[in-house]
């Protein structure tokens, strides 16, 4: 059955003036939201653009009036790779092109293979390797320089990565027939969420070395991935049990009919239905979580966002703190609108009998 | 054959075990992990602790800590710079995540009580909260203020001098709460308060930033103390001698007229036995403080200036910041840094 054809443009756009202005009240909103715009768009339009300053030093910026732009060129690599020693810059930028490229490619279905998994457990370490050095050649970085965006994407995907699996087992469970099993994980499930990330960051980076025992110590950012983690699978895990809450009873007894052992049951008949439902809760977790990585500061690693903060005290870039949250807003908008778009997408691969 | 061995071998500890551990527990370990762990505020500090574009730190506490990673190491580059809190620094320095503190912490007694276990060797900075108003108020004193709208940092020290300052001396004031520091000016600099009140180093820069700087004007008042200065863990004696004599070097040499420019011309030609100890050029005073050299003074000086010279290179009237050496002078040209002689 061939789709019908969209309407023209001028069609669309017809209809769209006639529904703003079909009516008194509906006659008002527009007018006001006209007004709202001519008063807003121009000086905005004047700051960002038109009196901006995209090259030059801060006294440049002051005298045009507008937006600073040159201010973000200048601490655009510090806002990607951090305290990274600057000589050793390449290393950083690779490992973000492979995470990226990674990342992409594991979007597209089409390589959803296992070709895409070994290609993931090659480069997961690989990447810390390039990162933190000490084989190769490659001069030793401890972790608490890495930095910028680099590090807002190592935490997210390393912790989802990580945090997913054992968001599923958990939500299985706190789901199961065995006692144990099911206080154990309700425990973790309410501990971890009933306390802040942000205190449970201070508890791995400060707390944790005053209980190991003398001589053990275990990397600040290994700790704080492990916290974060830990939060991120908590969670998710409530996510997905409310997917397996939400499975008729009739799916759980057809599989068990048909002789499935409880992890041939969940494999492949309740959890694929149960992830694909709740995508986009999943999507929702992933998005707050996404913007909590910025809470790292509390234990010094300094983020995305936080070498931006960090820029606004550059004596001689004082003073100019919107053009760096809008920069800031930009990229987290960018980020979690394209993550919110491929859940969308993913919703369709997914339920076609339900559209 | 090998009970012997360790018999021996625990024979030699008790001899020459207690010997190795001469420096204090917290010296021992920076010296056997070769490098200095100083915590810098983070995310950063105008002029005194601040990520360059290229991810290094400047700043004037930053070469604080540089200083003092030459007396231990003679090497400037013996540092790792780990960005702490207003909130994680104490507990960091406590569980031995950084090894000194450079981070504009004040001296107060809790600190350095037996219950927080802090040390605080010298004073680096002097700072005090201040308030600046417009210049059109024709106001010379603070305690002309009675009624005036204030602009101030919610839950900071900084509101609660202002509420102490002005009940002690019978004066009402409407406080403007704004928690953010740019924004907080934003509303002095439009007029939304007639007073904006900061420490004097951070409101200084805050001014910088004003639409018209000149027509602002910081009063002479301090009406808090703040002592500023490196902290490490209390019970190392060692340690805190050399975190204390870098700082009265830095001092000393200043008053002493000596200078980054001029430090190898003197040390070769003077005759004052005063700067002949100091520059180590005789006796064994680097020594005595458990310093990796006998001229460490010299060698700071060399890399890094006295304390004039490091003041002006990231606070002075020739930053950005413009902050005049005022209770930050030496104390022979009328402020308060003084240090004990070198002797």
């Amino acid at each position: 059955m061939a789709a019908p054809a969209l309407p023209s443009f001028t069609e669309r756009s017809a209809a769209f003036a006639r529904a703003c202005f079909n009516g008194p009240v509906n006659i008002a909103i527009s007018l006001a939201c006209i007004a709202l715009l001519v008063w807003l768009v121009p000086p905005l339009f004047n700051w960002a653009v038109v009196n901006a300053t995209w090259n030059g030093t801060a006294a440049t910026c002051r005298e045009n009036g507008g937006a600073c732009w040159a201010f973000i060129r200048e601490k655009f690599w510090f806002s990607v790779f951090g305290l990274y020693p600057y000589e050793e810059r390449w290393r950083p930028g690779t490992m973000l092109v492979i995470l990226v490229t990674l990342v992409i490619c594991s979007t597209f279905r089409v390589f959803w293979n296992k070709w895409l998994l070994i290609a993931w457990v090659v480069a997961a370490p690989t990447m810390l390797i390039l990162m933190g050095g000490g084989y190769f050649g490659l001069t030793p970085v401890p972790t608490r320089l890495w930095g910028g965006i680099t590090i807002t994407g190592i935490i997210a995907v390393y912790g989802l990565a990580l945090g997913y699996p054992l968001a599923i087992l958990l939500a299985l469970g706190r789901r199961s027939n065995l006692t144990l099993v099911r206080w154990f994980s309700t425990v973790v499930i309410e501990c971890v969420r009933g306390v802040p990330l942000i205190s449970l960051l201070f508890m791995a980076a400060i707390m944790l070395p005053l209980f190991l025992p003398e001589g053990i110590t275990l990397d600040r950012l290994a700790r704080v991935l492990v916290a974060y983690t830990i939060f991120t699978a908590a969670y998710m895990a409530e996510v997905v049990r409310g997917g397996l809450q939400a499975m008729p009873r009739g799916q759980y007894e057809a599989a068990d009919a048909v002789g499935l052992s409880y992890w041939q049951k969940m494999r492949l008949v309740i959890l694929p239905q149960a992830l694909s439902i709740t995508i986009p809760s999943q999507v929702n977790t992933f998005i707050g979580l996404f913007k909590d990585t910025t809470l790292v500061i509390v234990i010094g690693v300094f983020d995305f966002f936080t070498t931006l903060r960090s820029a606004l005290g550059d004596p001689n870039w004082l003073g100019f703190p919107t053009e760096a949250y809008v920069f800031a807003a930009g990229v987290y908008f960018v980020l979690c609108f394209a993550m919110s778009k491929y859940s969308q997408k993913l919703e369709r691969d997914f339920q076609p009998a339900q559209r | 054959m090998k009970l012997t061995a360790f018999a021996a071998a625990a024979a030699a500890f008790m001899v020459f075990g207690p010997v190795e551990a001469l420096a204090g527990r917290d010296l021992d370990q920076i010296r056997s992990r070769g490098t200095l762990r100083c915590g810098v505020q983070g995310p950063s500090n105008p002029g005194f602790g601040v990520p360059d574009s290229q991810g290094r730190w400047q700043g004037f506490n930053v070469e604080i800590c540089r200083a003092v990673a030459i007396t231990i190491f003679n090497d400037a580059n013996r540092v790792e710079f780990v960005p702490v809190t207003s909130q994680s620094r104490f507990p960091a320095l406590a569980a031995g995540e950084v090894d000194i503190l450079s981070n504009n912490s004040t001296w107060t007694l809790t600190r350095d009580s037996n219950v927080n276990r802090f040390n605080f060797p010298a004073i680096v900075f002097y700072d005090g909260q201040s308030v600046m108003v417009p210049r059109r108020l024709n106001v010379t004193s603070a305690r002309q203020l009675n009624g005036a709208t204030v602009c101030v940092q919610p839950g900071t020290t900084t509101e609660l001098n202002l509420n102490d300052f002005f009940r002690q001396h019978n004066l009402r004031f409407t406080p403007v709460v704004i928690s953010d520091l740019d924004e907080l000016r934003r509303a002095y600099d439009s007029g939304r308060c007639d007073v904006f009140t900061n420490d004097f180093a951070a409101l200084a820069a805050q001014r910088t930033l004003l639409t018209r700087p000149a027509d602002h004007v910081i009063l002479p008042e301090r009406i808090s103390k703040e002592p500023l200065g490196p902290v490490i863990r209390q019970g190392d004696e060692e340690l805190t001698n050399i975190v204390a004599w870098t700082v009265f070097a830095l001092i000393e040499a200043e008053e002493l007229g000596i200078n980054m420019a001029n430090v190898e011309q003197i040390a070769g030609s003077s005759t004052n036995p005063l700067v002949r100890r100091f520059l180590g050029v005789e006796g064994n005073m680097g020594e005595s403080i458990s310093a990796a050299r006998a001229d460490y003074a010299r060698q700071i000086i060399r890399q890094f200036g006295n304390y004039g010279e490091i003041y002006n290179r990231h606070l002075g009237p020739q930053t950005p910041l413009g902050l005049d050496r005022g209770q930050n002078n030496i104390w022979t040209q009328g402020g308060l840094l003084y240090a004990p002689p070198a002797r």
